[in-house]
């Protein structure tokens, strides 16, 4: 494997678009949506039901199963494409280079292999350690994921660890080969806060220590804020938003974005209304032309009901900061004057 | 009358509910192995006042849902009292009262997508409290009563003819409280009424509730397992864990000053907005088999105050606080 330069991202994905065949129509769940990871960052990606998250996750790894298919766009690991990859060659990188983390941990593992035995298997498959190389590495990962008494504990079944065990468990399989890049997909939505916040640390702490890129699929705006250096949001198949998660939670750009942070009930704020979107987001079969938010965005004018916005940084109407983007015609200053005039 | 006025609405005392876990017969007898019980309230004694919003808090397995279900009569509690509006929701001497309270309370549950039936149409839904409790006579007024109903909640009269698969989740939510309204209640269980929706349609439906609140007068208990709901959303919370209430306070004064350490805990280990790449104190341990939990406070595992009063004596629920390190005035 050649090593990247140090500035090429570890994972670049450009226009990537996936679709559905259906009776019904071809159904665009990814519409050309671009980002890119760098060693040890992390990237949130947010949004509600239906915005494209778990598609994006399962597109990157390869794992869009019919009637779904990529129609375009590519998908580079370190610099090295891997969307066209026939499947055997795809299924050999998933494991090795690119560790994944589901939300549901029990389903993740096998309950009839001890946690060892699936430690060790995966670690085989991957590396050409011996068995008791194997087994010594296997608990040395339990233990760096917090298992305590991990010597011991490698012998158990999946259904002998609670929830939140279960789930280091899983980060210590993903990280196992020391992949190079780890999506984790919802990983504390089943847990309770309190382990939530434990798993948030172990996640963020192995990354950093491993210089792995991750990318954090989550509906929970609190955990992006927590974890994740940059952010992307999501709405209707698109990034209508990206940039480093300060600045995208405290000074969103797109109206969505803004909608969705002033939803948020906060520990901190004393509001005594949230702030609401009114509507829901469109279903796949009725995305509306332009811009998708235009029907329930409040700042739509004449352009947003036909032409796509692009991701890009704002001209106008509000502050430049590096790297932070929005698809959003009211920073662009093409149509300032329809603006001025609506 | 005045004493009724100050009187609240729902008095819970000593509210305790046991489940038998144990396997079946035969497998007891083959392996010897005793019956099991599981504890999930144990003592718990709460009063909410007329208009307000009180709130259980706790994570999974904390028996919040199950003092829920106790309140509005779903499940028998296994030794306590409810009392609403001073009528015993339990014992055969109010069996006739009681039959007249059952209209001033509903529910609303969790999944909207469980909670309506799919075969019902949704004006049929939303009129059969009014149907079953024989609130209004005739078609038209009980057509006319759901159309306000439905415009109440933000919806339109005409979706009344609309079967629930046709409405996102935040709409069905809308249906349950328009039928939750249907009886003209008064106290309403919410028990995590926004858990299973997004986040932009979770502000539209706690805003939707409050809104209600305010202009019919209805006393809430709210059940979620989020902090940050129940911040925007009660007047009083009440923290639970493993079964007992081990926290009650105002709303703001438990926020500004948690007291137990299990709601300081709670609060830290809530990711929040407000706390951007914060580099956190990770919390310890996890909440233990509520078949048989610790002895002596049920917290003390996993507490940095605990000692040796804390490991064998169970702490009361003095001034608002379960715990011994408090009243000691050791933290």
């Amino acid at each position: 494997m050649i090593a990247p330069a140090p500035s090429a991202p570890v994972l670049e994905v450009r226009d990537l678009t996936v679709e559905f065949h259906t009776r019904r129509g071809v159904l665009t769940a990814l519409d050309r949506i671009s980002f890119s990871i760098g060693r040890g960052e992390v990237l949130g990606v947010v949004g509600e039901s239906g915005a494209g998250k778990s598609v994006t996750g399962s597109a990157v790894i390869g794992l869009i199963d019919p009637p779904g298919k990529i129609a375009g766009g590519e998908v580079r690991l370190s610099d090295k494409r891997i969307d066209d990859l026939a499947p055997e060659a795809m299924r050999r990188i998933r494991g090795k280079r690119i560790g994944m983390i589901f939300q549901d941990p029990l389903t993740s593992l096998n309950p009839l292999y001890t946690v060892g035995e699936q430690l060790i298997e995966t670690i085989r498959t991957h590396t050409d350690l011996s068995a008791a190389g194997a087994r010594k590495r296997a608990i040395a990962l339990l233990e760096e994921v917090g298992i305590p008494a991990a010597e011991r504990r490698i012998d158990g079944y999946p259904h002998h660890f609670s929830g939140g065990m279960r789930q280091r468990v899983v980060i210590a399989l993903a990280l196992c080969a020391d992949p190079e890049f780890v999506i984790a997909d919802e990983p504390t939505t089943a847990l309770d806060v309190s382990v939530q916040a434990q798993i948030i640390t172990v996640l963020k702490r192995m990354c950093a220590d491993h210089g792995t890129a991750v990318m954090l699929v989550t509906h929970d705006m609190g955990v992006i804020a927590e974890t994740a250096d940059r952010v992307a949001v999501m709405y209707a198949g698109r990034i209508i938003e990206v940039g480093p998660v300060a600045e995208v939670v405290s000074r969103p750009l797109h109206p969505y974005a803004q909608g969705l942070m002033g939803a948020i009930p906060t520990l901190a704020d004393t509001a005594e209304r949230l702030a609401s979107i009114p509507g829901s987001m469109p279903r796949l079969s009725a995305i509306p032309p332009g811009c998708p938010f235009n029907p329930r965005c409040a700042k739509a004018f004449s352009p947003c009901t036909t032409i796509r916005p692009e991701l890009k940084e704002p001209e106008i109407g509000a502050p430049a900061s590096l790297g932070h983007k929005a698809a959003c015609h009211l920073y662009d200053p093409a149509y300032a004057d329809e603006r001025s005039a609506a | 009358m005045s004493a009724a006025a100050i009187r609240p609405l729902v008095e819970v005392r000593d509210l305790r509910r046991v489940f038998d876990v144990s396997k079946p017969w035969l497998n007891r007898v083959i392996e010897r192995e005793p019956k099991q019980f599981l504890t999930a309230v144990s003592d718990i004694s709460l009063d909410i006042a007329r208009g307000e919003t009180f709130a259980l808090v706790g994570e999974s397995g904390s028996g919040k849902s199950t003092v829920a279900r106790m309140v509005v009569g779903l499940l028998p509690p296994s030794a306590g009292s409810v009392r609403i509006d001073g009528i015993d929701m339990q014992g055969r001497a109010s069996e006739a009262e009681r039959q007249k309270l059952r209209r001033r309370i509903q529910m609303i549950f969790q999944d909207p997508y469980a909670s309506l039936n799919p075969r019902w149409r949704v004006d049929r839904i939303v009129a059969e409290p009014i149907q079953a409790f024989g609130l209004l006579d005739g078609k038209a007024a009980i057509r006319a009563r759901v159309g306000e109903l439905l415009t109440f909640v933000g919806l339109h009269p005409d979706d009344g003819r609309k079967y629930p698969h046709q409405f996102s989740g935040g709409q069905r939510q809308r249906i349950a409280i328009a039928r939750a309204l249907a009886s003209d209640s008064e106290f309403i269980v919410c028990d995590e009424p926004t858990s299973a929706l997004d986040v932009s349609v979770q502000a539209q439906i706690l805003n939707l509730m409050r809104d209600l609140q305010d202009r019919l007068g209805l006393t809430f208990l709210f059940i979620s397992h989020n902090l940050a709901v129940v911040r925007h959303m009660a007047t009083r919370i009440g923290v639970m864990y493993l079964g007992r209430i081990v926290e009650v306070a105002e709303s703001k004064a438990l926020f500004a000053a948690p007291r137990h350490p299990y709601t300081r805990m709670l609060l830290d280990a809530v990711p929040d907005l407000a706390h951007i790449g914060r580099r956190r104190e990770p919390v310890r341990g996890e909440i233990p088999n509520p078949i048989n939990p610790p002895t002596g406070c049920h917290f003390n595992p996993r507490c940095p105050h605990a000692n040796d009063r804390c490991r064998s004596e169970l702490p009361l629920l003095l001034d608002g606080v379960a715990c011994h390190a408090v009243h000691e005035g050791r933290i």
